[in-house]
């Protein structure tokens, strides 16, 4: 225990607070843009500039998701201070993200090569 | 704390799995889930967004206190820490307790919802019209499950904040033992992790159909 306590203070800054306010600056005005964003419909008023069909909410999907995980990783870096961690953390942290893509990236692959999806239910 | 780290790649997997169930869906019902998410309330959902932020900041304040030693400090930001999670949780139940008033509790003995043409001017609000009304029934259990699942997190957090402060009033931990405040911190900052995704993906998806009044 004191050896990880050791090794998780090793390295982090004299004063953290300046980090840590500027991380929830971040995420507030990434909040306020996102709410903002999410007002149009990206796809519909850029249809002409795009050059693309109908894809209502992908464009306005890739943007939240790309905001959402500029937030995450603030939050991890600063928040949960991977930033400083140890090299093991670090590999822990990019595990876990590498396997969720894994799990997503497969499972959307397998379903779009199937055929028949997506599947074209109501109306 | 590399213990917590692999509990927290489970929990990435666990919670990764509905995102999994909400992309296929989402997918099979796009109609579904832009009307679903457009019934929920932004105000709301924004308003405990920004509880979550400021409760991260002052979660990040309490584990900087306890490397310093200061004790009154340390239980000042834990003590606003929790109450923020409660306010959000305060305001779940609000949420919650709409829709089911509204007959949009996804259970199919509670699932009553009311189309346009029935409804009464201040049903309109929360109509669905009829070939809508089983896209939207997915999209809401989606919805009940990520943010019911959240939701328990939160409540286990605000136990485990609870006993952090229980704790540290009697003095538990000094400059050199903090560990269980840093793994609190941990956990608290991993379930407003899941709701930065959580927000956009349910709130927001269907926002533009409210504000540009389609």
């Amino acid at each position: 225990m004191a050896d990880n306590s050791h090794e998780n203070t090793h390295g982090h800054p004299e004063n953290p607070i300046k980090y840590y306010i500027g991380v929830f600056g971040l995420l507030m005005v990434m909040t306020l843009l996102t709410v903002f964003v999410a007002q149009f419909d990206l796809a519909e008023k850029f249809r002409d500039v795009w050059l693309i069909g109908n894809i209502s909410g992908v464009l306005n999907a890739i943007v939240a998701l790309t905001i959402a995980v500029i937030k995450a990783m603030a939050v991890v870096l600063i928040f949960m201070h991977v930033r400083w961690s140890s090299r093991l953390t670090q590999v822990i942290v990019v595990s876990a993200v590498f396997w969720l893509l894994i799990m997503l990236s497969f499972t959307v692959s397998d379903y779009f090569t199937r055929g028949g999806w997506p599947l074209t239910h109501g109306q | 704390m590399i213990g917590m780290w692999i509990f927290l790649v489970t929990e990435v997997m666990f919670f990764g799995g509905l995102f999994l169930a909400y992309t296929i869906y989402r997918t099979t019902y796009p109609e579904g889930f832009l009307y679903g998410s457009h019934l929920l309330n932004v105000t709301l959902g924004g308003t405990n967004t920004v509880v979550l932020i400021v409760s991260s900041l002052t979660m990040a304040m309490a584990v900087y206190y306890s490397q310093k030693g200061e004790r009154k400090k340390l239980v000042g930001f834990l003590a606003i820490t929790l109450v923020l999670g409660l306010v959000f949780l305060g305001i779940k139940y609000v949420e919650y307790s709409t829709k089911i008033q509204h007959h949009l509790f996804p259970a199919a003995s509670l699932y009553h919802p009311v189309t346009p043409e029935q409804a009464t001017e201040e049903q309109k609000e929360h109509a669905i019209p009829a070939n809508l009304q089983r896209p939207v029934q997915v999209f809401l259990w989606i919805y009940f499950m990520m943010t019911g699942l959240h939701a328990l997190h939160m409540i286990v957090g605000a136990g485990l904040l609870t006993t952090m402060i229980l704790m540290a009033r009697k003095g538990k931990f000094t400059k050199t033992y903090n560990s269980p405040i840093e793994i609190s911190g941990l956990y608290w900052h991993f379930v407003d992790i899941v709701w930065i995704f959580l927000f956009p993906l349910l709130y927001l998806t269907g926002y533009h159909l409210s504000v540009g009044g389609h």
